[in-house]
């Protein structure tokens, strides 16, 4: 595939990102940010957030495991994956989130695990969104390429 | 937003314009490595020499080492020492620095609560490149009068 080609396809699919709710503005000033001095700033960012999320998910896990659940506990978890989620622009996670300490703040254990179910699946669903869209940025600056920067009108 | 004393007018936006100073320095206070980085970048950005802790009592510590910034920005909720300790404990020890408090979307209580510990602002994370603008603006007019 010619570099043009794989460009238009990353654009395409970086904007169905932003239509399907996955990202929000903020993911765009990540990338805004990234620049000569910066060059992997957008990969370290996103590595940060799944080694965050991924830690938070396992520790949220075993928190909604505990006899007696210990919901601050919970509830700091979440507060911290929605914190990180909405720094990167993950915004369907950020959203599970806040429906999740709505439930945290009620004591709701069957709410709050289904909360649970309803964050592991957004993440997960972005995380692949996320790879997929650094591997197409990968293949074209191997072909020789720039990467295309998104515009914010569509 | 608001200000330790300051109301919301001397806050002046500046539209399109960045602000470049390579003098100033900043501590970015948060136990989030995500978070850390990408503060430091946006402060990089505008020519701060940038350092970083990842709760109040490293923050605190720097400053009882000798170390002195014109900007911190101070997470809220941080293990070890939070943003409200850290705050209270550099302003007992005649720390002057702007210190932004910088929070996820909290009750109104809770950030008033970060506020009266000694902030100069408070706002939600993460900081935008618009509201970076505003503070360093600030700074440089604060630096001008000293």
């Amino acid at each position: 595939m010619e570099v043009g080609q794989m460009q238009r396809r990353l654009v395409d699919y970086t904007k169905s990102l932003f239509m399907e709710g996955f990202l929000d503005a903020q993911f765009l000033q990540l990338q805004q940010l990234q620049d000569e001095s910066n060059p992997d700033f957008v990969v370290e960012v996103v590595s940060l957030f799944f080694d965050d999320s991924e830690k938070l998910l396992n520790d949220l896990t075993m928190a909604l495991d505990q006899p007696n659940v210990d919901f601050k506990k919970v509830d700091a978890h979440v507060h911290q994956l929605k914190g990180s989620s909405s720094s990167i622009g993950a915004q369907r996670v950020k959203n599970a989130c806040i429906a999740f300490r709505s439930f945290c703040e009620e004591q709701n254990i069957d709410a709050t695990l289904r909360c649970l179910q309803q964050v592991k699946q957004e993440y997960y669903l972005v995380k692949n969104k996320l790879e997929t869209m650094l591997r197409l940025e990968q293949q074209i600056v191997a072909a020789g390429g720039s990467i295309p920067m998104i515009e914010l009108g569509f | 937003m608001s200000g330790n004393g300051a109301s919301s007018s001397s806050l002046n936006m500046i539209s399109g314009e960045d602000v470049v100073n390579n003098n100033l320095t900043a501590l970015v206070v948060d136990d989030s490595p995500l978070l850390r980085l990408l503060h430091e970048i946006h402060l990089k950005k505008y020519g701060l020499k940038v350092q970083v802790a990842e709760n109040g009592k490293v923050a605190v510590d720097l400053f009882h080492l000798g170390a002195s910034f014109d900007l911190v920005l101070m997470d809220k909720e941080m293990p070890v020492m939070n943003g409200v300790e850290a705050t209270k404990e550099l302003r007992a020890m005649g720390v002057t620095s702007m210190i932004v408090g910088v929070t996820s979307k909290d009750g109104p209580g809770e950030q008033q609560a970060f506020m009266e510990a000694g902030l100069d602002y408070c706002f939600e994370k993460p900081l935008t490149p618009e509201i970076i603008s505003i503070l360093l603006e600030e700074l440089n007019k604060h630096n001008k009068k000293d």
